[in-house]
């Protein structure tokens, strides 16, 4: 692919990946996005069929990534089933972490836009990410089996009129602080958990501040100048050519 | 004039008195109750302990933290991927280059990119520099928090070695921010292959030396042989990882075990583990890695590969959608980055897995009836940086 290749109008580089970004040259075919795979790893499938057979109908979503990684989605009852299952069925003894995250989008965008400028309309779909999801909020959590050098991620769905999922504590005594932290992050309760106080922020402090819709404080006082870093740059600005052949090697 | 200087004598005073009263040992029915920090010298910034204590015995230990948290996970959300790497190198900001790695190897992942081989080696060799960098440090720091100056003087001046190094491949000593998604920012200066070998055996020299000067010597052995001691089965469900944990003799090294296109299986280096899961081991086996990271250095700088050090990446980088974990073995253990991108500039959520804050997790377990004299010897053998715990 080289600069030199004038044919073909180069996509605008704002614009995401679409099929018209084709340029009439033979070489690479755009790749189509074609439905995943069947995983063939056969470590991770033994890992999610045993789960599954512990849990039945409580696993609601999996994702297989070859040799890679292992989410598995439960149902929010089973959520501390799930972890006696994993240390003492599948031997996954270390714990790395647990989390949360919130699906909403943010209605303050990513404070890109130039305070001039209009406001641009913000999307309230919520999209979940992998395994599915049906939430606002999701709590995840990885171990990992050292012997076999396996790691599986564990999701869970947290219901939005009672925020609130058991504890891991008992099973993983680490999981401790990352609830905690977790907790006072997302508003997210632990059930079960004896000491659910606040880990880093100091006592008084309200809302809950990985909450996208907890305003970052500082850019809605001052907007960030580092935006200037995603325009081209200034001698660069008419030439399409260099954008366009590097944009579609990523592919 | 002078009723604003006595308003402010007695601000003064009063500050003083506020602050005498928080490091006041409280009597209390149960005991006594010793505050530790947050401005103890012992703790290495600005963690603080609060130990129940029954006569010279800990009951029960609690570190109170969050005087540094910076809210990284949020602001990571308003930030590009490029902007990112220089967030994150404030994370641990001994070995610095080492946190940049797993971020871009995390949105590599996501893009389907892959650095040239010569950029994985030089990331590679980096990599080890910021450990060396950073353990080192821990290794005369460890001896002075048992009362032994020479050591913390030693480890400063050899430290010196690999800083150099480190500023004259990327231009920081402390904040590189070399690396790019998709490769490095420059190739290596000339003469930079042999000048980092001569510092590799000046490193060496410091290891020796080190031994020569704490191995054996009697007080550390009293006060860290049997100390703090942390069975491997605690530590993995504690989340202790590192050094940490190979001295509790589980045998796991992300480098060897998780490969992540980095270049560690290309040369020929050992894993050290130690069984006794004390406070020495854990000294111990972070001597041990000091003086292999220096060989692996070495064995990379040998077999170096030609070829460029950036591959063909996007003007403005946009990460497809998706989501991916990334994790590598810093020097103070796992690091990780569940980076959940929707295809924007910058990424949706990231979740950032630091390895001290796990590490620190244990010290309730541990402390329990240790005596208080061995709470800083075992909170200086965990080793812990301040902004990898509180991020």
């Amino acid at each position: 692919m080289s600069s030199a290749d004038g044919s073909g109008v180069p996509p605008d580089p704002a614009e995401p990946d679409t099929a018209e970004a084709v340029e009439p040259e033979p070489a690479p075919p755009v790749v189509e996005p074609e439905p995943e795979p069947e995983p063939t790893d056969e470590l991770r499938i033994g890992l999610l069929a045993a789960v599954t057979e512990s849990l039945g109908d409580a696993v609601v979503g999996s994702r297989i990534v070859d040799g890679d990684s292992l989410t598995i989605r439960v149902a929010t009852p089973a959520w501390a089933e799930v972890a006696k299952v994993a240390r003492h069925k599948l031997h996954c003894g270390f714990f790395s972490f647990l989390s949360g995250i919130d699906w909403l989008p943010s209605p303050f965008g990513r404070y890109e836009d130039s305070p001039m400028d209009e406001p641009r309309p913000v999307s309230t779909d919520i999209v979940t990410g992998v395994a599915g999801g049906d939430t606002r909020f999701q709590v995840f959590a990885r171990v990992v089996d050292l012997d076999r050098k396996v790691g599986i991620i564990f999701k869970v769905d947290v219901p939005d009129d009672d925020l609130a999922v058991d504890t891991w504590i008992h099973t993983y005594p680490g999981a401790n602080w990352n609830e905690r932290e977790t907790h006072e992050m997302y508003g997210i309760g632990f059930r079960g958990h004896p000491h659910l106080i606040k880990l880093y922020l100091p006592g008084g402090f309200e809302g809950y501040p990985l909450r996208k819709d907890f305003p970052l404080l500082a850019r809605q006082v001052k907007p960030w100048p580092g935006i200037v870093d995603v325009e081209p740059m200034p001698d660069e600005a008419g030439s399409d050519e260099a954008a366009a052949p590097s944009e579609e090697a990523a592919t | 004039m002078t009723a604003i200087t006595d308003r402010q004598k007695l601000a003064y005073a009063n500050a003083q008195a506020a602050d005498g009263r928080v490091n006041v040992e409280i009597e209390t029915d149960e005991g006594m109750t010793l505050n530790m920090g947050p401005q103890h010298p012992a703790t290495h910034g600005t963690l603080r302990i609060v130990a129940k204590l029954d006569g010279e015995q800990v009951i029960s230990c609690e570190p109170i933290m969050g005087y540094m948290h910076r809210g990284y996970e949020k602001l990571v959300e308003v930030r590009t991927y490029p902007q990112i790497n220089t967030l994150v190198n404030r994370i641990d900001w001994l070995g610095s280059f080492a946190n940049e790695v797993p971020f871009i190897l995390a949105s590599e992942k996501l893009m389907d990119i892959e650095a040239p081989p010569r950029a994985q080696w030089i990331r590679t060799v980096l990599f080890e520099m910021s450990r060396l960098a950073n353990v080192s440090l821990f290794l005369g720091d460890m001896a002075l928090q048992l009362g032994a100056l020479t050591p913390a003087f030693f480890a400063f001046r050899d430290r010196e070695h690999v800083l150099n190094q480190i500023e004259a491949a990327t231009g920081g000593r402390f904040h590189p921010n070399f690396d790019r998604i998709g490769g490095l920012k420059d190739d290596l200066p000339k003469g930079w292959i042999a000048d980092t070998k001569k510092a590799m055996q000046k490193m060496r020299t410091f290891c020796d030396e080190i031994e020569d000067l704490i191995m054996g010597n009697e007080i550390f052995e009293a006060r860290c042989r049997g100390v703090g001691v942390i069975p491997g089965e605690i530590a993995q469900l504690y989340g202790m990882t590192g050094s940490n944990l190979r001295a509790s003799g589980v045998d796991w090294d992300l480098r060897r075990d998780q490969p992540v296109g980095l270049a560690w299986n290309e040369v020929d280096w050992k894993v050290w583990t130690h069984p006794d899961g004390d406070s020495f081991a854990r000294y111990w086996v972070r001597l041990q890695e000091t003086r292999e990271a220096t060989k692996i250095i070495d064995q990379l700088l040998d077999g170096l590969p030609a070829g460029p050090v950036m591959a063909k990446v996007p003007r403005i980088i946009k990460v497809p959608a998706g989501e991916a974990w990334v994790s590598t073995e810093n020097p103070l253990g796992e690091m990780g980055y569940y980076v959940v991108s929707k295809g924007d500039l910058g990424p949706f959520r990231v979740k950032i897995r630091s390895a001290s804050f796990n590490n620190i997790h244990i010290v309730p377990w541990v402390m329990r009836g240790v005596y208080v004299p061995d709470v800083i010897t075992i909170l200086a053998s965990l080793y812990f940086i301040l902004g990898d715990i509180d991020r």
